[in-house]
């Protein structure tokens, strides 16, 4: 049962380039082996951390979208919580997630069509086409976190 | 919050009703008016709350780190859900902090 699942690694910013490739292919590897696919890698570069983290202040941050199994993973999470330079790390099923927020979308369209047709329009909308009601304008006024409000 | 706090003082001022049931009526007439609350997530059309997308919660995590209440944020049910796993995820990769001294 292959799944889709996203990894996010934190390696230490006193690890090298080369450390950070090669944990990389360490990866890719362990997922060739065991059947899965590796589909998407996306390195963040080094960014600060929100907060300290044994005493590190930055970590350079990397995202991987891997294709395959739970058995899979859970070695690939093994494997990050031996290595000493990667200070932190995460795993999320991403697929459920991915396929619940299409079929809102996909509904979304599909109710606003509905009603426009029912309206008499066309189905899609017109480029210079808006309603008085939803400028970008008023979007402030009726959403302002960070106002006075919440303190 | 802070609306149902000045409430009773802006009546005593006025010289309005001075009940505090009262100064909660007369909504309309306070000079400070209450904006309604809209989910933003509703109101945008994000269907996509993820945890790397810093910048869309961290407006959800003022100042004391915690995240904003329903009641003040007026995020719906759904999102709010939605939001919170979101933020706790971001935490554990230290996008977002927990708390901030």
């Amino acid at each position: 049962m292959t799944r889709k699942y996203e990894l996010v690694y934190v390696v230490s910013p006193d690890a090298t380039d080369e450390q950070v490739a090669e944990l990389h292919t360490q990866v890719e590897s362990i997922t060739q082996r065991m059947g899965g696919q590796l589909e998407k890698t996306e390195n963040w570069g080094r960014r600060k951390l929100a907060y300290e983290i044994g005493r590190h202040k930055e970590g350079t941050y990397v995202l991987e979208l891997i294709n395959g199994t739970g058995e899979l993973m859970k070695e690939i999470d093994r494997r990050l919580k031996v290595l000493d330079y990667v200070i932190r790390h995460l795993v999320v099923r991403i697929d459920e997630e991915q396929g619940v927020i299409e079929r809102m979308r996909a509904e979304r369209t599909e109710t606003s069509r509905r009603r426009r047709v029912a309206r008499g329009l066309p189905p899609d909308r017109q480029p210079g086409e808006g309603q008085r009601g939803e400028p970008d304008e008023d979007r402030d006024e009726r959403f302002d976190i960070g106002g006075e409000e919440m303190r | 919050m802070n609306g149902r706090g000045k409430s009773p003082s802006a009546g005593r001022g006025r010289g309005a009703a001075g009940a505090g049931a009262a100064a909660g009526k007369d909504g309309q007439r306070r000079p400070m008016f209450r904006r309604r609350k809209v989910c933003k997530f509703c109101a945008d059309k994000i269907d996509d709350i993820n945890y790397k997308d810093t910048k869309l919660l961290m407006p959800f995590v003022p100042e004391r780190a915690k995240i904003l209440p329903r009641r003040i944020s007026g995020t719906c049910a759904m999102h709010q859900r939605k939001l919170r796993t979101a933020i706790m995820r971001a935490r554990q990769l230290a996008l977002i902090p927990y708390t901030s001294e």
